[in-house]
């Protein structure tokens, strides 16, 4: 037998794949619940030591079934990645306690278990997508997670969610076809699915056309998972009629891992220098990012449901990344990859308080009904505000110092205008938090909220941990920028 | 339907052969066009067609719903298994070629452990779909 | 060029237009159309088109099935094939979900057209 430790990169996957089978065999919800539990901190555990072993020893690789990467799996965990499944391992395990009573009162009985088993399904297609080195892997990954999203979202109360859960599911079938037709095109010029091998056999390519063809169907393929204004039209109803836990885990985790694929595709698989020549990829992106980061936040200011603002703030963080991305520079891209991060914790925190006000205050997210709640409830809504803080970028907020080398980027671009609008963006998020803020601590609480009591321990426990997050990784500066600053050193291709 | 004897009667002709061409395009995956996703359709199909002419309970009778819910998740726990068999002969996850001593017979093994798996995951879908869509009320 | 080699070169990547067409089709159903079950027909024409992507090159002209055997040196590319029996799969779970989901509406709306399901929900 070998040594565990060796084995790390596919347990990561296998072990949140049995959790889901033995979720689903359980059958009771309260089980499943526990053995998700187990299975989160499991999986953090894996992804530290994968971590751990990347940043002291060197970059793993995996062969699944022993096949040479030219023709099988190779799995891959590299100074790019291992923060992303950390991220995503991280966030499962603090949150799955938020579950326990929120999928208790939002869900049906006979329903909670196969929930729990959809959960870790979709777990374990994040961890795979951002693990496995296989182009065509990834896609199958892509669709465990997304058909398993498509189910949470499905669960939501509302009715509206079985129509957002349709609208989410036609888009991003689209955008994984759109993904796989390009890998097929890929496959076709290279004669290999290993991104390392295409990424070398490209440069060899004499005809470009065809792979630029890949390279337009891979990046709207991915970018309608990841919700790039203006693919973004699924998102809103989405998280704001899916169930409270698994808006949680969507807006913390899928689109991270959908932008850390295209990270990986623009940087490690093309290369910037080709896509530069090429393709106007670059300034496409970075348009489209800023409009995204402007029009989302004035959307979310106007918006009166908190579920949907806040996925509207997403399209528009979303946007603050691949602005970063775009960049291409130093600074930029560790911005970028920063946010990721960042706003990965962040609106974890801020959806988890939301979801916390709506299990008080009788399952409505309509802003009325949020009167007067930070009086009935000044945990929850302190760490709201809290997260909300780091959502605008506030120094001492983990939120600060992704803006921090966003703007640098931007400055030493000479790009001042670009400076100016993610300042003056952050200020449209203090208007839309301030706005739940104001009518949370400042208004009389109306019948919704008159009896509405303090969360329950197991969500505080849940907000605890990601807000405490948010100000340390905030204050402690050194931790996620020194990985995002390796991070952004491999996908340009300057480590040492 | 139920009553039309023609039908009933060709069902159960039927059958046996549609099961038994399952259980061919299984077996003969190694050789020829076959295995376990193309088997496994075939057998539910046989199912779904004793379930369309002699009605959904006298299938339940047979293949009752709760199997087939444990046959989804028990399909993917015996691939898995082959994976986490090919670690504990000291090889990696999915890793055949130690299962016997010969390293070809081993791969066939393998093989046709995840195939078996295959089989029961992708005819009890099937049949999951099946159930899912026709135990609905119309009103 | 001339218009023979115009001609020879069109028709022989005949696979690929097949692929486009069907490409094509399949998505102009998903956004023309309003019913959404036509909408999900429309999505597995288009995932088709995929499949016939990778296999169609995938074939060698006289080449035969990937089993190593006596007297054959040329084989057809294995990879392709299995690449796609996933992506069936994909398909197929994809269009089982779609379907289960519309099952859901129409009991939920009464109607599976989407304008008229949009305009309840502004109603509500």
């Amino acid at each position: 037998m070998l040594a565990l430790v060796d084995q790390l990169p596919p347990l990561l996957v296998i072990v949140p794949l049995f959790g889901a089978i033995l979720a689903a065999l359980a059958r009771k919800g309260p089980i499943a619940w526990g053995i998700a539990q187990i299975v989160a901190v499991a999986v953090l555990l894996i992804a530290a030591a994968l971590l751990v072993q990347v940043y002291y020893v060197d970059t793993i690789s995996y062969r699944i079934g022993g096949w040479a990467p030219e023709i099988g799996i190779e799995y891959r965990v590299d100074r790019i990645n291992a923060p992303i499944l950390l991220l995503v391992a991280a966030i499962a395990a603090a949150i799955v306690p938020f579950a326990f009573r929120s999928v208790a009162a939002e869900l049906p009985e006979e329903r909670q278990a196969w929930f729990y088993a959809m959960f870790l399904l979709c777990l374990t297609g994040l961890l795979g997508i951002a693990i496995t080195g296989d182009a065509f892997n990834a896609f199958v990954f892509l669709e465990i997670s997304s058909l398993s999203t498509y189910t949470l979202i499905a669960l939501g109360r509302n009715r509206r969610a079985l129509v957002a859960a349709y609208q989410y599911l036609i888009v991003g079938t689209i955008g994984a076809t759109f993904y796989v037709i390009g890998v097929g095109l890929l496959y076709i010029m290279t004669g290999t699915l290993n991104l390392g091998l295409i990424a070398e056999r490209i440069a060899e390519i004499e005809s470009a056309r065809p792979v630029l063809a890949a390279l337009a169907f891979i990046i709207v393929g991915i970018s309608l998972k990841l919700a790039l204004f203006p693919l973004h039209l699924w998102l809103p109803n989405a998280y704001a009629y899916a169930p409270s836990f698994a808006t949680i885990f969507l807006a913390a985790t899928a689109t991270k891992v959908a932008v850390y694929l295209l990270a990986r595709y623009i940087f490690g698989v093309f290369g910037i220098g080709f896509i530069s020549s090429a393709l106007p990829v670059n300034q496409v992106l970075l348009l489209l990012s800023t409009v995204a980061i402007v029009v989302a936040a004035l959307v979310a200011v106007y918006e009166d449901n908190v579920k949907r603002m806040l996925a509207y703030s997403s399209v528009g963080q979303i946007g603050y990344i691949i602005l970063g991305l775009a960049m291409a520079t130093a600074s930029g891209v560790t911005g970028g990859y920063l946010h990721i991060l960042a706003h990965g914790i962040t609106k974890g925190a801020l959806f988890a308080a939301v979801g916390a006000a709506v299990f008080r205050n009788g399952g409505s997210a309509r802003l009325g009904d949020f009167a007067g709640i930070g009086r009935r409830m000044p945990l929850t809504m302190t760490a709201f505000v809290i997260a909300g803080l780091s959502l605008v970028g506030i120094p001492g907020t983990v939120g600060f110092l992704s803006k921090w080398y966003l703007v640098l980027g931007a400055i030493e671009l000479g790009w001042w205008w670009l400076a100016a609008i993610i300042v003056l963006s952050s200020l449209l998020a203090i208007l839309y938090l301030g706005r739940v803020v104001e009518v949370a601590f400042f208004r009389e609480p109306v019948a919704a909220t008159a009896r509405a009591a303090e969360a329950p321990p197991s969500m505080l426990l849940t907000l605890g941990l990601l807000t405490a997050a948010t100000v340390v990784f905030g204050l402690r500066t050194d931790l996620l920028a020194g990985s995002a600053r390796a991070a952004a050193a491999a996908l340009l291709g300057t480590a040492p | 339907m139920r009553f039309d004897a023609i039908l009933r009667v060709a069902t159960k002709i039927f059958l046996p052969l549609v099961l038994l061409f399952g259980l061919y395009v299984q077996f003969h995956g190694d050789y020829g066009p076959g295995g376990g996703f193309q088997a496994g359709v075939i057998v539910a199909a046989g199912f779904i067609l004793y379930g369309l002419i002699y009605g959904l309970s006298a299938l339940t009778r047979i293949v009752p719903p709760w199997l087939v819910e444990t046959m989804v998740p028990l399909g993917v726990a015996i691939y898995a298994g082959t994976g986490v068999a090919g670690w504990l002969t000291g090889g990696n996850f999915l890793d055949y070629s130690r299962l016997r001593e010969d390293v070809h017979l081993a791969q066939e093994t393998g093989v046709f452990l995840v195939e078996l798996g295959v089989l029961i995951t992708v005819s009890s879908t099937m049949l999951a779909i099946f159930y899912a869509f026709a135990g609905r009320d119309r009103s | 060029m001339n218009l023979v080699g115009t001609l020879n070169e069109f028709v022989g990547h005949y696979n690929q237009w097949i692929v486009i067409f069907l490409m094509v089709a399949g998505l102009y159903v998903v956004v023309a159309r309003g019913n959404m079950i036509k909408k999900l027909i429309g999505l597995s024409l288009f995932q088709t088109s995929v499949y016939l992507l990778y296999i169609s090159p995938g074939k060698l002209l006289g080449g035969t099935a990937p089993i190593i055997a006596e007297g054959f040196t040329v084989y057809s590319d294995p990879l392709p094939h299995v690449l796609i029996l996933t992506a069936i799969v994909v398909g197929v779970a994809t269009l089982a979900l779609g379907l289960a989901l519309v099952v859901r509406i129409n009991e939920a709306y009464g109607t599976i057209e989407e304008d008229e399901i949009f305009s309840r929900n502004d109603q509500d």
